[in-house]
């Protein structure tokens, strides 16, 4: 039981997501700064920035105030535990459960559904015009996303737990040198791209247009805690890709090297692409990656 | 307190509001964001919303319309929150003082802790201004 707490709250769950987060979140700043000819922030920034948020007053809407504070709860809660299932499996890919890839697939879009609903509760139309684009992003990437995970899942001979697929690569090589596995990948890294909603794919954030869409009314404490959340996102999502896609070799040094490299990669398509309306992003999930990943289904149906 | 009142200068968010300005202070405040100038080496960052702000960057001759709005901004921005005035018509309404529908100075209306003369001020000028404001702050604790 206390071992459970431990997991849950300080190694791979809460603290140590979270800190990987922040400085993942850093990294993301200076290296946008560099590729702008910047200098960038220090490296402790965003921790300053989670910090201030706690000093400062927060303010509520008249209205759902519950909803409004509960929902960035939620999709804290979740994520941890996506954290801690994702760390655990890293550490020991035995002692997973059958079925933990279906679970982390739904926790995972919780944070998600957390902003809509505080976004909805806070009754500002920026919000809410946030939150329809939020919803039908959502509609758009979780369909390919899945598609490619589900290409996974039948190359390792029907596994939906993180131990057999990690075990399958062991055995036969990481999955992204084959066929199937290398067109899946590629469809999740766009896909992953829309869950932590950067750009090409932030119209639900858009600063400029709807001035922080669906975070708008958020202030102090509940907007610290989305700010975590999309920390967190950046540590949990290319984890996952790591454990589905380059889990051949998990020893400390290559896992942290693959993070780095992925990272890399989400940030340059980041820095060197236009965002999308999102008609244009739903229309563009619905083509060619569910395309590219319903051949990458096909192709791992064969055994490519 | 000492500890977050560190980590407020430390990462300070900005939301810039134009009062009736000519758009040359808030070009030049755009400036600050550029790699010459590159203000998010301090942290400071423009953010979209006001209940994200730590300090109000207000510009502009205050006329007679914006200072309804302008008093329900701040009113909506999360305390602490200071407000600064940039450029000569937010500090004094330059040459509009004598204008039909320009009829207070900022400070006036909100509490300003910090001034920014010029017209408009250079970017090294607000940066001067922000590293007093700083200090001022971290002396008063
Ligand atoms: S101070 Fe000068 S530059 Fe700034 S808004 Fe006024 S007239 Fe324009």
């Amino acid at each position: 039981m206390l071992n459970i707490i431990f997991n849950y709250l300080i190694f791979p769950g809460f603290l140590f997501s979270v800190c990987i987060g922040l400085i993942a979140g850093w990294f993301d700043r200076k290296v946008t700064a560099r590729l702008q000819w910047r200098k960038g922030p220090p490296w402790y920034q965003n921790f300053a920035d989670i910090l201030k948020l706690l000093g400062k007053e927060t303010i509520l809407p008249s209205s759902a105030k519950l909803t409004f504070l509960l929902a960035p709860c939620l999709g804290l809660a979740s994520l941890v535990l996506v954290a801690t299932i994702l760390g655990r499996n890293i550490i020991s890919p035995s002692q997973g459960f059958s079925g933990d890839l279906v679970v982390v697939l739904y926790l995972l879009v919780i944070p998600a559904i957390s902003l809509i609903l505080g976004a909805s509760a806070s009754r500002n139309p920026l919000a809410s015009v946030g939150a329809s684009r939020e919803m039908k992003l959502i509609l758009a990437y979780e369909l390919p996303f899945i598609l490619s995970i589900i290409a996974i899942i039948i190359k390792s001979g029907g596994a939906i737990q993180f131990g057999t697929i990690l075990n399958h690569q062991a055995l036969f090589g990481s999955n992204i040198f084959s066929w199937s596995g290398l067109i899946a990948f590629l469809v999740s890294v766009l896909c992953i791209q829309a869950k932590l909603g950067f750009v090409p794919f932030d119209v639900s954030e858009a600063e400029q247009e709807i001035m922080g869409g669906v975070l708008i009314e958020y202030s102090g404490l509940p907007l610290a805690i989305f700010k975590l959340i999309k920390a967190m996102l950046l540590y949990t999502l290319p984890v996952l890709l790591i454990i589905l896609f380059l889990g051949q070799n998990l020893t400390m040094l290559s896992v942290i090297g693959k993070f780095i490299a992925l990272l890399i990669v989400i940030i340059l398509i980041k820095n060197t692409s236009p965002r999308l309306r999102i008609d244009q992003s739903l229309r563009f999930f619905w083509r060619i990656p569910t395309l590219l990943a319903i051949l990458a289904v096909i192709l791992g149906y064969f055994g490519l | 307190m000492d500890f977050k009142l560190s980590a407020l200068t430390k990462s300070i968010w900005v939301f810039h509001v134009s009062a009736g300005s000519c758009n040359n202070c808030d070009i030049e405040i755009l400036d600050l964001l550029t790699p010459r100038h590159d203000v998010e080496r301090f942290g400071i960052q423009l953010v979209g919303s006001v209940r994200h702000a730590d300090a109000l960057l207000i510009t502009g001759a205050m006329n007679k319309k914006a200072v309804v709005r302008m008093k329900k901004i701040y009113e909506q921005a999360p305390k602490p929150c200071v407000v600064v005035a940039v450029g000569q018509c937010a500090l004094s309404r330059h040459l509009f003082r004598y204008s039909y529908n320009v009829e207070e100075p900022l400070d006036k209306i909100l509490p300003v802790d910090l001034y920014i003369p010029g017209c408009p001020p250079k970017p090294e000028a607000m940066i001067d201004g922000i590293v007093k404001l700083v200090n001022k702050l971290k002396s008063k604790k």
